[in-house]
């Protein structure tokens, strides 16, 4: 479960692809939480284009970068999200939360 | 209510097994004829409750899982997710979205998607002895076929 990074003046890019579960969630939220220590980014952008399936796992991840990206006073929004993760998240309320677009 | 036809998988807690045992449920789903959005319905809900035996159960240990699929005459998936592991305490307090026990990487939101992508959503546990999660869901007969 991949997640690729690219960055442009503090504007982080982050590409997460395959299928985001528990399994791969802990090593996401690591590089997550390396990428956002070393760059404190002004705005974080999650790139779910290439995710294949999600479950509550994503909800926690998506949740912690959030909260990361606040406490930073960044900017963070979610892009491209697959319409089986949409179902996750909207399941749970984030987009009361987290901006998607 | 007449069983069609069934399967049923034993594996151990490893969580390299939740991929497997979410596709599988949705290869035995294929008979119903279901849509994308039912089979990921379905995906969703045995991720979770696969995940929550895995992370819950067995903290320390790995433990026995067992996943039973079963198609009913009423064109209805049920599916059953067993552990022999610590149990829950109070599964009312356990099925409230947020709650966790868990660290980190775990939401709480666990129940709350199975409640909302299933039919039927039964939780039955005793500390010490482990806990079985039934789940239902009726896949449409889409006409045509």
């Amino acid at each position: 479960m991949p997640v690729s990074c690219t960055q442009e003046d503090r504007r982080l890019v982050a590409e997460v692809s395959g299928e985001l579960d528990h399994h791969g969630a802990k090593k996401i939220m690591e590089e997550l939480d390396r990428q956002i220590d070393t760059l404190l980014p002004r705005e974080l952008t999650l790139d779910l284009q290439g995710l294949t399936f999600t479950d509550s796992s994503g909800i926690a991840v998506l949740l912690r970068t959030w909260k990361r990206m606040s406490q930073l006073g960044g900017a963070f929004r979610v892009i491209h999200t697959p319409a089986q993760a949409s179902k996750v998240f909207q399941a749970a309320g984030l987009q009361r939360m987290i901006r998607f677009e | 209510m007449k069983v069609e036809n069934y399967v049923s998988l034993e594996f151990p807690s490893s969580s390299s097994n939740e991929g497997f045992a979410r596709a599988a449920a949705a290869c035995f789903a294929a008979q119903l004829d279901p849509t994308l959005e039912e089979i990921n319905d379905v995906k969703t809900a045995v991720s979770e409750a696969v995940t929550n035996a895995i992370v819950h159960a067995y903290p320390d240990t790995l433990g026995k899982i067992v996943m039973k699929l079963r198609l009913r005459e009423d064109h209805s998936l049920e599916i059953v997710v067993r552990d022999w592991g610590v149990g829950i305490a109070d599964v009312e307090q356990a099925r409230t979205p947020l709650f966790t026990t868990g660290s980190e990487e775990r939401s709480g939101m666990g129940f709350t998607i199975m409640e909302s992508f299933m039919d039927v959503l039964r939780v039955r546990s005793t500390p010490g002895k482990g806990t079985t999660v039934t789940m239902r869901r009726k896949i449409a007969r889409r006409s045509g076929r």
